[in-house]
């Protein structure tokens, strides 16, 4: 079993054993997909929501661009859209003090943005730990698509 | 286009080693004058990185501190942070309140967002005196969890035009011992060529 590690504004691909890893998810939106069938799981560290114009640098970074991408590659790898299952975590708010720049309220609009990319697509969402003020770091199975989230308050969920 | 950070030569890197000698400098210095212990400071270290990677420079994105975040708008725009280890911010407290428990209070966290204003405002005072620009400084905020999660939050106004940070970034002694810290500068992408401008260093 190897760890896949996802950085932020990244994307990647693992079949099962290995395990996809993102490290510290504060505002930005871990997306998990698996194809539990093919036993083909991705996940991307969503950090901005829309980008807005067609040809980003980065298409990983943005829910609408990072999800069509990360499923395309999936596919890739023999996975089946309509098997497809997600589940998502993170889009906290890291600062609360900060309130006078609409930016700062990115979490929930990145929450927002990444659920809509996943309805155009038709993949429904297993389960979803969002918002709060706690970072997570996220773990996601290929194997049996389950999603373990570590906070530093609660300890270890598993979705 | 290729990222503008990318083609930063060694001179206009030097240059901005420099600029944030002087704010440390100066920061390091009103840090002494608040903790009344000699404060020091290495030389920054200027990293141009790429989002993905750029938990890397700070070490363990999972590891819990305590950061101070303040956005500086005006002529020149971007964000500072201060990072704290849990140590280094007992430490501090320590000296400067006589703590002892464990867990920051309201209180704690007030001293400790504090420093990060009082490092961040003579740390920008003096880059505005350098460069002439006027730029002034949020309030702080406060967070104490993963450093990965705070910097996520942080590099929020970079990721919006770019996918590559510009991070000066400065360490702190007390006497022989590391204040495990980081003091980051994160000019906003659109920002470094009004620093250069200002400096009357050539940027295309």
């Amino acid at each position: 079993m190897n760890i896949v590690k996802v950085g932020m504004a990244d994307l990647n691909v693992a079949r099962d054993p290995d395990i996809l890893r993102t490290v510290g998810l504060g505002s930005c939106v871990g997306v998990a997909i698996v194809d539990i069938s093919s036993k083909v799981a991705g996940l991307a560290h969503i950090m901005l929501p829309t980008a807005g114009k067609p040809d980003v640098e980065n298409p990983a970074k943005y829910a609408d661009t990072a999800i069509p991408m990360l499923v395309k590659q999936m596919q890739q790898k023999g996975a089946v859209v309509s098997r497809m299952v997600a589940k998502i975590a993170g889009g906290a708010q890291m600062f609360s003090t900060l309130n006078q720049n609409d930016l700062l309220r990115v979490g929930p609009r990145n929450v927002e943005a990444v659920k809509m990319s996943l309805q155009l697509l038709g993949i429904p969402i297993r389960g979803e730990d969002t918002g709060g003020n706690a970072g997570r770091t996220i773990d996601f199975s290929a194997a049996d698509g389950s999603l373990t989230i570590r906070t530093v308050a609660q300890g270890v969920t598993t979705l | 286009m290729v990222d503008p950070l990318l083609r930063l030569n060694d001179f206009q890197l030097s240059v901005l080693k420099e600029i944030g000698n002087i704010g440390a400098g100066h920061a390091a210095t009103s840090l002494s004058v608040l903790m009344q212990r000699e404060i020091d400071m290495n030389v920054p270290r200027v990293h141009v990185v790429s989002l993905q990677e750029i938990d890397e420079i700070m070490g363990g994105a999972e590891q819990v501190v305590v950061g101070v975040f303040l956005r500086m708008e005006g002529d020149i725009s971007g964000s500072m942070f201060l990072v704290l280890k849990l140590e280094s911010a007992e430490m501090l407290l320590k000296v400067l309140t006589g703590f002892e428990g464990n867990g920051f209070t309201e209180f704690e966290q007030s001293a400790l967002m504090e420093i990060g204003n009082i490092l961040a405002g003579s740390y920008l005072s003096a880059f505005s005196d350098f460069t002439k620009a006027n730029i002034h400084a949020s309030v702080p905020a406060i967070s104490i969890d993963m450093a990965g999660a705070l910097l996520n939050a942080v590099l929020m106004h970079v990721g919006m035009y770019s996918d590559t940070a510009l991070v000066i970034d400065t360490e702190f002694w007390q006497g022989n011992e590391l204040v495990d810290s980081h003091f980051f500068f994160l000019p906003d992408p659109g920002s470094v060529a009004a620093i250069f401008k200002a400096l009357g260093v050539d940027f295309a």
